[in-house]
């Protein structure tokens, strides 16, 4: 009896929902757990050392590579208008290679292909500046991982990982950032991990660095090996992850404890 | 020639009190630290920082190992006539830097 | 009439060792009180032995900091900052990092607003002082106690 009346209730609820808002996003970006200080210094670009490196992406973009002798702009142009929501949809599925890449390795494949200039090192000071000034031009806009169907898979496979246990410590991403968020690992504050804010200034490395220096991070912590640079597991993980945020606005350049 | 980040308005009024804001981009190394080979890293530090108001010296700091990476430093000055505001950077293994910034004063 | 008794010369490597291990073992015993006293020592060489006393200085800090590595501050002080009544410096020190001194600024009438912020680095949970000379003569401070923890997770080189 008891159970028929919980979900006459539940029905009912229902059918008032239908005519009121939508219910708040209850996801939390990691901004919101920092505290007052370190959200000043993101909300403010004088403040900002983030802006160091969108400095270096913007006089970048502008400087002629290679032996093409171009430069992002002599194809793109402004970047304001045509990276516009660009890293919003990364990591994208790319034909040539059959798989998805990310933003950094989307701008070196340009640098190869079209400017027929070197590589730059993953974690360097120009690929972060690159990545930096581009993801700056879709701060504010929502997360929009690409939906095309070729990712699904690699999505799939980026789940799998999330919630895969690994290292010496024998812990998965999932059981801290789906099952502990705001809860203390030692002093700091455990996040929900929505990589909203990426590529980061963060406070313990003093310096910028991208989601894939951070989630390297993390397998280090739980004493796993870390996967390379630009290995396909980082990629899917960070598929998954940006399906996961989803909607939450990007943040980028963020700052980070 | 390392990254700067200036933050101050280019125009004043004579008398107003105003803030600039200013970052450089420098590892600050500290001395103290152990490389990967155990050995202790030498100090890499910025350690004078100054601003010169048309000339005159206006403001200036003696920075040591605890500041943190990318120094920022933000200090008041009075707007008392239109000019150049210069400001230094001098450190560890010959740093040595200079940015300027122009201050328009009205009445 | 007596020799003055000497105590027998220790073999040259015995001395040696016997100095190294008694400095190591200096460092590691010392007291947390030793610590607060060589920022007192700090405090009292940038004022030369003048008295300092609490007030007019704040010094503005997150209790619990983020990071200990990048560690926002804001030192104001209370001060018209004319020509006849100004800061002429301001000096930070904190507790138990390997060096007492943080930054020092100097003022005067033409900075028009005493108030400075820098980020820095605290090793660990401790004392921080503000200090302020003014052209008076007379110094202030304002001492914070702050929460650091080390980051949660040990990472490798990048």
């Amino acid at each position: 009896m008891r159970r028929i009346l919980a979900l006459l209730l539940v029905c009912l609820m229902g059918t008032a929902g239908a005519q009121n808002p939508p219910p708040k996003d209850s996801r939390r970006s990691g901004f919101e757990d920092m505290g007052a200080a370190t959200q000043a210094m993101q909300k403010d670009d004088a403040l900002n050392p983030g802006m160091l490196w969108v400095q270096d992406g913007e006089a970048l973009w502008k400087q002629p590579a290679g032996a093409s002798g171009k430069a992002c702009i002599s194809c793109h142009a402004a970047a304001q208008s045509s990276m516009r929501g660009v890293a919003a949809r990364y990591p994208a599925f790319d034909t040539g290679l059959g798989r998805p890449i990310t933003l950094g390795q989307r701008i070196n494949q340009c640098r190869l292909q079209h400017q027929q200039a070197a590589l730059l090192r993953p974690e360097s000071q120009e690929l972060l500046g690159l990545e930096a000034y581009v993801a700056l031009q879709s701060r504010g806009l929502p997360l929009a991982p690409s939906n095309d169907a070729r990712l699904e898979p690699f999505r799939q496979r980026g789940q799998q990982l999330f919630a895969q246990r690994i290292g010496q410590l024998n812990l998965s991403c999932a059981q801290c950032h789906d099952g502990l968020p705001g809860k203390r690992l030692a002093g700091n504050v455990i996040p929900e991990a929505h990589p909203t804010g990426y590529p980061v200034y963060r406070l313990e490395w003093q310096a910028m660095g991208s989601l894939q220096r951070r989630m390297r991070g993390c397998m280090s912590g739980v004493r796993a090996e870390p996967f390379a640079y630009g290995a396909q597991e980082l990629v899917e993980l960070e598929l998954y992850l940006k399906t996961r945020a989803k909607g939450m606005a990007m943040e980028a350049p963020g700052v980070r404890p | 020639m390392a990254r700067t980040l200036i933050n101050a308005p280019s125009a004043a009024r004579r008398g107003e009190v105003i803030e600039i804001r200013a970052t450089i981009g420098h590892p600050m190394e500290t001395g103290f630290r152990a490389g990967e080979d155990g050995k202790v890293l030498p100090r890499n530090i910025i350690q004078t920082f100054s601003c010169r108001y048309n000339g005159e010296l206006v403001f200036s700091a003696e920075l040591f190992s605890a500041v943190s990476a990318n120094p920022y430093i933000a200090f008041h000055t009075v707007a008392t006539e239109s000019g150049t505001l210069v400001l230094s950077w001098e450190g560890d293994n010959g740093f040595s830097q200079a940015e300027s910034i122009q201050l328009a004063v009205t009445a | 009439m007596t020799q003055p008794m000497h105590p027998p010369a220790l073999p040259r490597r015995r001395h040696i060792l016997a100095g190294a291990t008694g400095l190591a073992m200096g460092v590691l015993l010392r007291p947390a009180s030793a610590a607060a006293g060589d920022l007192a020592v700090a405090v009292a060489t940038y004022t030369r032995g003048a008295p300092v006393r609490a007030g007019k200085v704040k010094l503005d800090i997150a209790e619990l900091v983020d990071n200990g590595n990048v560690v926002p501050i804001t030192v104001t002080v209370d001060s018209p900052m004319t020509a006849a009544d100004h800061v002429k410096s301001i000096a930070v020190f904190n507790e138990k990092n390997p060096q007492r001194d943080v930054a020092r600024f100097t003022l005067g009438p033409r900075a028009g607003k005493a108030s400075v912020s820098t980020r820095i680095r605290l090793a660990t949970s401790q004392q921080l002082v503000a200090v302020a000379q003014m052209s008076d003569g007379s110094y202030w401070s304002h001492t914070v106690n702050v929460i650091v923890t080390l980051a949660a997770c040990i990472e490798g080189e990048p």
